[in-house]
């Protein structure tokens, strides 16, 4: 058993909001610098740079997880969190059947696909910034059905998150894990194991926050079994 | 009627783009999912909401609303201010809480589009 430390929440060029020089190789080596042994690619509503970032990873040592964040009709946001890209894709073509809308460049800001240079090579023209159709349970029903782990996002924060915009968690929402982005929050009491993670948007703010796990090697089998303290795995929050 | 005399009338707090506040408006609409405004407002409205999240200004500039009015004495963030000061949108606050401010928009003449 080894201790992993992941940061489970960045987003890369693709997503409007974040800084064009969340690129392949500078994320890559951010990471690293910060002391991660495993990252998550969770940009809105789409997983376009997931591959590069994942094959970038491999070539330096780092364990790059494939993921997306999911905005549910209620304007939540929900990660999912998958063993493969294979998985990921799957539940990206269901968000795009039922994500309505076109990006306004002008309005929200790029939304960059890159190769593993950092080169771009293409851009999304969906409405990433907008919401699925989907409800929440729908959302996170979907990740399942591809063997991923669902994290409700940044819980302890007021806007797009599953306490800021329904008030409460709902019972029995089938979640893996709460996400909080600070980790003073941790301390509340949750129905949920939780984790905490950066959610960066910019380069500087890669491992910011981070969650320690206590498992045999850096994938995503290996954390569902911490968040569910099976067979010795644990989380280790700091 | 013109956001200017909106205003005055409500004595509303101009937080953006002071300078481009003679626009008229033609209508409000009042929802706190971006996305219903997308899918919903009309452009020249004036929206009326609790969020204050940058991306207000982005949903209001792609749909070229009239401006902004912050319900609850809510106070925009930094980067909401700063981008609606680039798109010249003008983002207002008041201490009414919506069902209030709805209702004497409505009453001066500011209904809902259709």
């Amino acid at each position: 058993m080894r201790k992993v430390r992941a940061d489970l929440h960045l987003h890369t060029c693709l997503s409007p909001c974040a800084d064009n020089l969340m690129q392949t190789a500078a994320i890559i080596e951010q990471a690293k610098k910060a002391g991660l042994d495993m990252i998550g690619i969770c940009d809105h509503n789409s997983a376009e740079n997931v591959s590069v970032l994942m094959k970038a990873g491999k070539r330096r040592g780092l364990a790059v997880i494939p993921g997306v964040e999911v905005t549910s009709r209620e304007e939540v946001h929900i990660l999912g969190l998958f063993n493969t890209e294979q998985d990921l894709m799957r539940l990206q073509d269901i968000i795009y059947e039922n994500l309505p809308g076109q990006n306004d460049e002008e309005a929200f800001g790029p939304q960059l696909i890159i190769d593993e240079y950092g080169s771009v090579v293409g851009k999304n023209p969906r409405l990433l910034i907008g919401a699925t159709t989907l409800t929440l349970e729908q959302i996170i029903d979907a990740i399942h059905q591809f063997a991923g782990l669902a994290v409700a996002s940044h819980i302890d924060r007021q806007r797009f998150s599953l306490i800021g915009q329904l008030g409460f968690i709902p019972k029995g929402l089938k979640l893996d894990a709460v996400e909080v982005s600070v980790p003073s929050s941790v301390r509340q009491e949750y129905d949920y194991p939780v984790v905490t993670s950066s959610d960066a948007h910019f380069l500087e703010d890669i491992g910011k926050n981070s969650t320690c796990f206590m498992v045999e090697d850096a994938s995503v089998q290996e954390i569902s079994k911490a968040l569910r303290c099976e067979l010795g795995r644990m989380v280790v929050i700091n | 009627m013109k956001l200017t005399e909106l205003i005055q009338k409500l004595n509303l707090s101009v937080r953006s783009a002071k300078m481009h506040l003679d626009r008229e408006v033609a209508g409000g609409y009042a929802s706190d999912l971006l996305s219903d405004v997308l899918a919903n407002s009309k452009e020249g409205d004036l929206w009326i909401t609790l969020q204050i999240h940058q991306n207000i200004v982005g949903v209001a500039s792609m749909k070229d609303l009239a401006g902004i009015i912050l319900v609850n004495n809510r106070e925009p963030e930094p980067e909401t201010l700063e981008k609606a000061e680039i798109e010249k949108l003008p983002i207002m606050v008041t201490e009414m809480p919506t069902f209030e401010l709805v209702g004497r928009l409505y009453s001066l003449g500011i209904v809902g589009t259709k």
